[in-house]
């Protein structure tokens, strides 16, 4: 499972260039935003936590069809498939690799693009933390998506509609979470549930994403 | 006798088509009347005028809905532990309907809404909550529509409805937190200060009856569709070979 997942980071990293597209799209709707919605400092740091949990979550859903794609076309998935891992591990080791390659980044780059945005002083810390608490539960949810249309022509744009609706709680959580936080508010209570999600999508949905690949790679 | 000689598609169309015109007809009548009486037979509210009358749709659609997707899970469920066909095309079939009484329910919702809260939408959270279960109907339709064969169609679809029930929920709970909204409580309820008045709950009643029996026989109705289909596309298939 080590050697799946160096092997997936150093794919990552050296081939195609998915590392930083996610990272570099984040950028491009940070920087998009308050060029559509006026320079106003105070609405700007009103919407920035709401902003940057989209970006976030639109980078993601950007670089998931790389999870399998790539291995389903050369016929890497179906070695995979044979070889003694099962294949909730193989899932799961695949939306780890893309967690360190686009979640992790993500969060670290989110303080960063929240000064183009005017964050609230006190939303820094928090917009990090609800971040990283919470794109786990994004990679892993994406991952199933992913495993379900992994077969198609075209899987991009259905995929899409399929893992959106399922990441909504996700980001209503999140995003309250870097919201209270930047007004100086109690955020015990949706942070829990943010990581309840994340604890929860981390350990059940791996089940349901083996299941579907098992059934696309029949 | 066991319930799964259902399962049997000719025995399923067989069963199907004797209990067609039944509720069918059980439809109309409870529709008919219920709306009728409904519309013109009781007195207007005297805080909302007539505008009250549009719950004998609202709160049928909404309703089905929901029990659309909760039978659309039963028969995921069914189809993975028991393989039977007819359960995996009954929830294709049960789809679309549940989608379309999403769809009315948010759009008496917005028309009730105009006049009402005077907006056609805010993000409450049942509203809120009735557009993503539309986009999960979405979604489980363009699945369905988009892989080739029958068999793995049926599975990722079902596996699908089984982590979308479980999200959908979760949706639900983390809108109530987020908005309080506008949107009233339940309308029938066995609390007395929650529950509609008498005079309208009644007509109410025989109109939930009349769209549950609608969406029974649209849905035997689409399944046998959905039946005759995959027959009639084996028997293409059979002749190419031939």
């Amino acid at each position: 499972m080590i050697a799946l997942l160096m092997r997936d980071l150093r794919l990552a990293v050296r081939a195609g260039g998915g590392f930083g597209l996610g990272l570099a799209f984040f950028l491009i709707v940070t920087v998009l935003v308050p060029l559509g919605v006026g320079p106003e400092t105070a609405l700007l740091s009103k919407i920035a936590p709401g902003i940057l949990w989209i970006g976030a979550l639109l980078a993601c859903l950007l670089s998931l069809d790389r999870i399998f794609a790539l291995d389903f076309e050369d016929g890497s998935i179906d070695l995979l498939a044979t070889a003694p891992l099962p294949m909730e591990g193989i899932v799961t080791v695949k939306a780890l690799a893309h967690w360190l390659t686009t979640g992790l980044p993500l969060v670290l780059a989110a303080p960063a693009l929240g000064v183009l945005l005017s964050l609230p002083q006190g939303g820094y810390f928090w917009i990090v933390v609800s971040l990283l608490v919470g794109t786990p539960a994004l990679s892993v949810i994406g991952t199933f998506g992913a495993a379900l249309t992994v077969g198609l022509k075209r899987g991009g744009l259905l995929m899409s509609l399929l893992v959106l609706p399922l990441y909504v709680p996700t980001l209503v959580f999140g995003a309250e979470v870097a919201r209270r936080g930047g007004e100086g508010l109690v955020v015990q209570t949706p942070l829990l549930m943010l990581a309840g999600i994340s604890c929860g999508a981390v350990a059940l949905l791996p089940f349901a994403s083996a299941a579907v690949l098992r059934i696309n790679l029949r | 006798m066991s319930i799964w000689e259902y399962a049997n598609p000719v025995k399923f169309i067989k069963t199907t088509d004797r209990m067609m015109p039944y509720l069918a007809v059980g439809a109309v009548v409870c529709l008919v009347s219920g709306l009728v009486w409904g519309f013109f037979f009781t007195p207007d509210d005297y805080r909302q005028g007539s505008t009250v009358k549009i719950i004998y749709l609202h709160v049928p659609a909404a309703l089905m809905a929901i029990n659309a997707w909760m039978m659309m899970l039963v028969a995921s469920l069914v189809w993975i532990v028991r393989r039977h066909h007819v359960s995996a095309l009954a929830a294709r079939a049960a789809a679309p309907i549940g989608a379309v009484m999403t769809l009315i329910a948010l759009a008496t919702g917005a028309i009730w809404g105009q006049p009402m809260w005077g907006t056609w939408w805010v993000w409450d959270p049942r509203l809120t909550s009735f557009l993503i279960l539309f986009l999960f109907y979405l979604g489980y339709m363009a699945l369905w529509e988009a892989i080739e064969n029958d068999d793995t169609a049926a599975d990722l679809t079902s596996i699908l409805c089984l982590v979308g029930s479980v999200f959908a929920v979760l949706s639900r709970y983390a809108v109530l937190f987020w908005n309080q909204g506008l949107h009233q409580g339940a309308s029938l309820s066995l609390d007395k200060e929650e529950h509609v008045a008498d005079v309208f709950s009644s007509p109410l009643y025989v109109c939930i009856a009349g769209f549950v029996l609608l969406f029974i026989a649209l849905v035997f109705l689409r399944t046998q569709t959905e039946i005759r289909a995959r027959r009639a596309r084996a028997l293409i298939a059979r002749e190419r070979l031939a």
